[in-house]
């Protein structure tokens, strides 16, 4: 334990303002993927009670099929278009896909369970999660899959980076690249959207409504069973564009991705308050951000014990997480 | 797969039954149950007391040594009763008192490394089974009554939350973070602990499959008398009470935390005893054995046996392993697999009703692929038709599967096409009705045909992984309540 102690502080000496710099950045990239997934356990969680554990594997086909869109236009080496349109059409087919499958799970494995107990969806929801997963593996047959992005946009024959790593700006000697600013700036886009649309939008009013109470709503007209639907296409579409930007960002897709990332990304839910959508955002940097100091001070292969520690703690001392409201047991 | 068996005459699903009574809740299923030979075997079993039952049982479980090979008993039965013991802990937690907790493979990992770290020369510690298995046992249970104990406040899904977090943080602990005690990585890492102790029983060591076996169905039948007893008595009405209604359970003055955290380091024991044996059978423990499939598996043989019912929970680990391990790839006789997948198919399709809707699917199923297979040939080159069946057992076989079925050779990326394609027309068929669904059934019954030739049967491992979460899925739409499990009334 004294050991333990004397390495964090040796690292946190060693690495310095620039290293922490280095790793606050890291860690604010990674969250804002995790705060996208999120976004789809808490908005599904809101409406349901359900703890959707299929949703990091749909994440995980997102990267697929945006890596399909990708190589298909001849990416990363001979693009057949210029660099905006290709990851506009890679980010859309990766959303729209995932967005289907989301519909499609609810459709199939869900909307049958409205009325069962509490339980059954959730053992449904880790069916549909291992089908996902092994359909990958068996179409994939377990390889990696690699985005490769370092030379796109670049001359291939140079070995220097492409634009996507060029740097955008400096910050203590440690630079912010192209991709590091197009993910956070993605994400961020994507959730002020969300935002707009929960709140301003008739389905934004509507989704709230059912969140509320779904036998009201329903009695106020409100075609609940709609609202459900496009709640998991709006979920699964932000879980798809956390793929891709994944595939830009780090680069390797495997069938395996969605399963940590997804209790990452829950975790994050938890912390913000589970059903907040302001929380999942805020819990989702954060979980990134620890993530990074983790690894960069204590070491990568405490990093995943660190969180879940301080999850457990976190759980106990405040259940209903930072954003989440008091919930009142009615009888 | 069992949504093809469905139709119109039959719910599709549980309709809401709020408000209303048990005995019309389960009229349907008295009427389900009244006819056929294999209902009056079920009426037979369950009319029987719960002691002839588990005689019986374990009658016909001692025989299973003299008749099966050393290799079979070891996977189809030592395995079966290991899962069978661990789920009995769970039902305790999930059936019995209604508490999700999904750490239970870590109470089961605790208990594994605990008799790796007593009996192996890991660190040159070698106790008998006589201490460790009481040991491990108590390991278990403390850490679970630590974790019970902080997470008593904590309901329903929040207990679920914090207990995965458990396992996570266990599994990382085990398999990455291996922290070196006494100039040694404690758990071994992902290498694990090798050369453990066999039991070990005042100097009487466990070694054959045999005996372990009779060993485990020893244990098995202790634990199982001990919880058949657990739930008649006092305590256990008070664990139904609070899973049926925690809140009226507390106003009914029943100490609800000391109940819930009763069951949960019952079951946490449970699981630690498990995993001592389980790793002094392998005679290795390693990290990969405890993670989160591992969990839907025990939790899938809880489920399929029907929450809180001891007899279920045998069904359901006899049902689950005995698949698991025949769809394993190293099983024996890989071409009866292909019959057992047929034969499920047409068993379903023949159970549709009325009986001539069956008769028109499987004939126009088989009209339908000699004229897709015909199709094909005639337009495409013949590079699409000229691939082999796999494992098919006798030449004449394998032709016949490659006239019929489209097996195209050296066009891998057919392969996801056609699977994508299953996938998307099975949940298309969902939404169709009447004699729409009866004609998508024959083209989807084709292709489920294509798919298991050219991708499900060369990847038998895979396969056994995939149809496992498929049969989750059909199970919980067609039947949340389990096969013995009791349809449950929501009166509101």
């Amino acid at each position: 334990m004294h050991l333990l102690l004397y390495n964090i502080v040796d690292s946190i000496r060693s690495l310095g303002w620039a290293g922490a710099f280095e790793l606050l950045r890291n860690g604010i990239v990674l969250g804002s993927l995790y705060a996208l997934i999120a976004l789809g356990y808490t908005m599904v969680y809101g409406i349901l009670k359900l703890l959707n554990f299929a949703h990091g594997d749909i994440y995980m086909v997102g990267a697929f099929l945006g890596y399909g869109v990708f190589t298909r236009l001849g990416a990363p080496l001979s693009p057949s278009l210029s660099l905006v349109p290709l990851l506009i059409l890679t980010f859309l087919a990766a959303m729209l896909g995932a967005g289907g499958l989301g519909v499609a799970v609810e459709r199939f494995a869900y909307r049958p369970l409205r009325n069962a107990p509490r339980i059954a969806p959730l053992i449904s929801a880790l069916g549909v999660a291992f089908f996902l997963e092994n359909s990958v593996l068996l179409l994939t047959n377990g390889n990696h899959y690699n985005y490769d992005t370092f030379e796109l946009g670049g001359n291939p024959n140079t070995g220097l980076p492409g634009t996507l790593f060029h740097r955008v700006f400096s910050v203590a000697g440690r630079p912010v690249t192209v991709v590091q600013v197009l993910v956070v700036s993605t994400g961020l886009a994507l959730m002020l959207a969300l935002t707009l649309l929960v709140s301003r939008t008739r389905l934004g009013k509507a989704m709230r409504a059912t969140a509320f109470d779904r036998e009201a709503a329903s009695m106020m007209g409100i075609d609940t069973d709609r609202v459900i639907t496009s709640t998991f296409f709006i979920a699964s579409m932000l879980a798809g564009a956390a793929g891709v930007m994944f595939g830009l960002y780090v680069g390797e897709t495997y069938y395996f991705m969605g399963f940590l990332a997804g209790l990452k990304a829950f975790t994050a839910a938890v912390v913000g308050g589970i059903g907040s959508i302001p929380g999942a955002m805020v819990g989702g940097l954060l979980i990134g951000v620890v993530e990074s100091f983790a690894i960069g001070y204590v070491g990568g292969q405490w990093s995943d014990i660190v969180i879940f520690g301080i999850l457990i703690l976190f759980m106990l001392l405040r259940p209903r997480g930072l954003f989440g409201s008091r919930a009142i047991q009615k009888v | 797969m069992t949504e093809f068996s469905e139709t119109p005459g039959i719910p599709e699903a549980p309709e809401a039954r709020i408000g209303v009574d048990t005995w019309v809740a389960e009229a349907e299923e008295r009427r389900a149950r009244a006819g056929g030979p294999l209902a009056l075997l079920a009426r037979g079993v369950e009319a029987m007391p719960p002691a002839v039952r588990m005689l019986v049982f374990l009658a016909v479980a001692s025989t299973l040594p003299f008749w099966l090979n050393e290799g079979d008993l070891f996977s189809y039965g030592l395995f079966t009763l290991l899962y069978a013991t661990l789920a009995l802990g769970l039902n305790v937690v999930v059936g019995f008192a209604g508490l999700l907790d999904l750490g239970y493979v870590a109470f089961y990992g605790i208990g594994a490394y605990t008799y790796a770290l007593l009996s192996s020369n890991h660190y040159g510690i070698h106790w008998p089974a006589l201490a460790t298995l009481p040991i491990a046992m108590a390991a278990a249970g403390l850490v679970g009554l630590a974790l019970g104990f902080s997470a008593r406040r904590l309901l329903g899904d929040y207990l679920a939350i914090v207990t995965l977090f458990f396992l996570q943080a266990f599994v990382a602990f085990s398999n990455t973070a291996n922290p070196t005690v006494a100039g040694k990585g404690l758990t071994g890492g992902p290498n694990g602990i090798a050369n453990l102790d066999p039991l070990k029983f005042f100097g009487y060591e466990l070694t054959s499959t045999e005996q372990q076996y009779f060993f485990l169905l020893i244990v098995f039948a202790l634990a199982a008398t001990a919880l058949f007893f657990a739930n008649q008595s006092r305590t256990g009405r008070a664990w139904r009470a609070l899973r049926e209604d925690p809140l009226a359970a507390e106003a009914m003055s029943m100490p609800v935390n000391r109940l819930k955290i009763l069951a949960f380091v019952i079951g946490a024991a449970t699981a630690g005893l498990c995993g001592a044996i389980f790793a002094a059978i392998e005679q290795a423990t390693v990290a990969g054995n405890f993670t989160v499939a591992v969990l839907i598996t025990i939790y899938a043989i809880v489920i399929l046996g029907g929450l809180g019912s001891i007899a279920g929970v045998v069904l359901g680990a006899i049902v689950i392993n005995v698949s698991f391990q025949f769809l394993a790839p190293q099983s024996g006789h890989p071409e009866v697999k292909r019959w057992l997948f047929y034969g499920t198919l047409v068993l379903l399709v023949a159970l549709m009703k009325p009986w001539y809707r069956g008769a028109v699917v499987l004939l126009g199923t088989v009209a339908f692929g000699f004229a897709a297979h015909a199709f094909v040939a005639a337009i495409a080159p013949a590079s699409w038709t000229s691939g082999t069946a796999v494992d098919a057992g006798s030449a004449s076989t394998a032709k016949a599967i490659a006239d019929w079925v489209i097996i195209p050779e050296g066009h891998s990326s057919f392969n996801t096409y056609a699977y994508i394609a299953l996938v998307a027309a099975i949940v298309a068929l969902r939404s169709l009705k009447g004699w729409w669904r009866t004609a998508g059934l024959i083209p989807t019954l084709y292709l489920t045909a294509v798919v298991w030739e050219n991708v499900l049967a060369p990847n038998p491992a895979v396969t056994a992984l995939i149809l496992f979460g498929a049969m989750l899925i059909a199970l919980m739409t067609v039947r949340p309540q389990g096969l013995l499990g009791t349809a449950r009334v929501e009166i509101v």
